[in-house]
């Protein structure tokens, strides 16, 4: 029953979320927004084993005092306090937005930002022209740099349209880019589809646990 | 020591210590902060399509802005959002926006409020804000067949239909059109659910580095036009003829941009002298 009652919930879920998809009624479109809201539900759940995860895992850093533990602290009172101030004065209360605006927002926007330092870094040290190919990447990189910022109007001024930095860039852009993304897309479109029809029909049992909910 | 002295010019280059690249980066982008110099900006045709079509509304039309954005991703999205929100604003178009990403809620509700103020916009009348609700691909398919059936009430807690916007817009059918500016796969959601279920026309506003995923879309017209990074951003302040913060940052991003492009070829120049070097050896 342990693997059955699972596989039959998804079979029928599953089917029901494929043909409600060709049926506009209005019965099925009432209980697929009922099922998507228990999507909703089910998944916050899912929130409690997350946190419990984190928590073991910096809980027993700080506990052997382990290498960066001091961080492992930092991330659990972070998560207790803005957890504490949300739920007693609200996500709009003054010390919650004080602490989202002067703590949260400038962290992670200057993590964001040191970015640039190390992809100037990176290129330098590992955007190099071996062979035909890196070759090529590097071209097309270095146009779609210039070509996408206004200096790629200015440098290739004098040249005639069709050969100035911007239009190679979205030539580049448009064309290339969008023929090879389209056949990844496909192919990973096409995986999709078979790999849910494999755990609709219960082909696919993997999501059951590692031995296939075998007992 | 000895291996120090041994090396020439260009081996020493390659093995440059890494501060020296962070100082440059960090010079480059600071000093047109301070003196701007104004570099010209061209507008591509994918901003513009976004442009003429809000630009083609009729006064009261709803527009759907949800925007995607935190505060990791705003100095690239939030000048987007803005130059939206204006011309919006300007056009007498009403919005209709979400943030179905958590920690850009606020930033995203500020962003709106300080708009719509600009404009002596008020409240429920001339724009609304949903806010937030987790799982973003339920709540876009859900949006799809009621706004009120994933939020029943605003961020502010108010009752949608209590909102004299609201009245008569049900789903994305009642929007004139989406634009989304996201900085997450989020994007993906809206094109597959939001155009492709609901046949909502959609245009996306994306970071520079999201952008070439997008080309494919626009090329296939699920979206009508899609705004690139903060290059695109400062397309459209262009096209609404408000110099905002992206503008101000294509100076920086123009010299920081040659610059890297310049020690790529720095990069290259030693890697290839040294080689040489190696093989006369």
């Amino acid at each position: 029953m342990r693997r059955e009652v699972p596989l039959l919930i998804v079979f029928l879920f599953g089917l029901f979320m494929i043909v409600q998809y060709f049926i506009p009624h209005a019965k099925f479109a009432f209980w697929y927004q009922e099922f998507n809201n228990w999507t909703i539900i089910i998944g916050i759940f899912t929130m409690i084993v997350g946190i419990g995860s984190l928590l073991s895992v910096h809980y027993s850093k700080i506990r052997f005092r382990q290498e960066g533990w001091g961080y492992s602290l930092v991330t659990i009172v972070a998560l207790f306090g803005m957890a504490i101030v949300g739920l007693l004065g609200g996500t709009e209360g003054d010390l919650f937005l004080k602490l989202y605006r002067f703590g949260l927002s400038p962290v992670t926007a200057t993590m964001f930002s040191l970015l640039a330092f190390f992809i100037a870094s990176a290129a330098y040290r590992a955007f190099r022209a071996r062979n035909v190919i890196s070759t090529l990447l590097l071209a097309a990189a270095v146009v779609v740099m210039l070509g996408r910022v206004p200096i790629g109007e200015i440098l290739g001024g004098w040249l005639p349209r069709w050969l100035q930095l911007p239009n190679i860039a979205d030539f580049l852009l448009n064309v290339p880019n969008v023929a090879a993304k389209r056949a990844i897309y496909i192919g990973v479109g096409l995986g999709v589809a078979a790999v849910s029809l494999k755990i609709i029909l219960g082909i696919e049992r993997t999501w059951l646990g590692g031995d296939g909910g075998k007992r | 020591m000895s291996n120090d002295t041994n090396r020439n010019f260009w081996e020493k280059l390659l093995m440059i210590d890494r501060r020296w690249i962070y100082l440059t980066i960090g010079i480059v982008v600071f000093v047109p902060l301070l003196f701007r110099i104004g570099m010209p900006v061209y507008v591509t045709t994918e901003v513009q399509n976004v442009y003429d079509y809000i630009d083609a509304l009729p006064e009261g039309a709803v527009v759907m802005i949800p925007c995607e954005y935190d505060p990791a991703t705003m100095a690239e999205l939030r000048p987007m959002a803005y130059a939206l929100f204006r011309h919006c604003f300007s056009k007498n178009l009403k919005i209709l926006s979400t943030s179905l990403q958590i920690e850009g809620v606020t930033l995203v509700k500020d962003d709106l409020a300080m708009i719509a103020a600009e404009y002596g916009k008020e409240y429920g009348k001339d724009y609304v804000f949903l806010g937030y609700k987790p799982y973003p691909s339920v709540v876009i398919l859900n949006m799809g067949e009621n706004f009120r059936k994933p939020f029943p009430k605003d961020y502010y807690g108010n009752n949608l239909d209590s909102l004299p916007m609201m009245k008569g817009v049900i789903n994305y059918s009642s929007c004139a059109c989406i634009v989304n500016i996201n900085a997450t796969s989020g994007a993906d959601y809206w094109i597959n659910y939001a155009n492709g279920r609901y046949k909502a026309p959609l245009a996306l506003g994306v970071t520079a580095v999201m952008a070439t995923d997008y080309y494919t879309f626009l090329a296939s017209g699920q979206i009508f036009g899609l705004i690139g990074g903060l290059k695109g951003a400062s397309e459209y302040e262009k096209l609404i003829n408000h110099t905002g913060p992206a503008a101000r940052a294509m100076d920086v991003q123009s010299i920081a941009h040659t610059v890297i492009v310049i020690f790529i070829v720095i990069g290259n120049v030693a890697y290839f002298a040294s080689k040489r070097k190696m093989r006369n050896f």
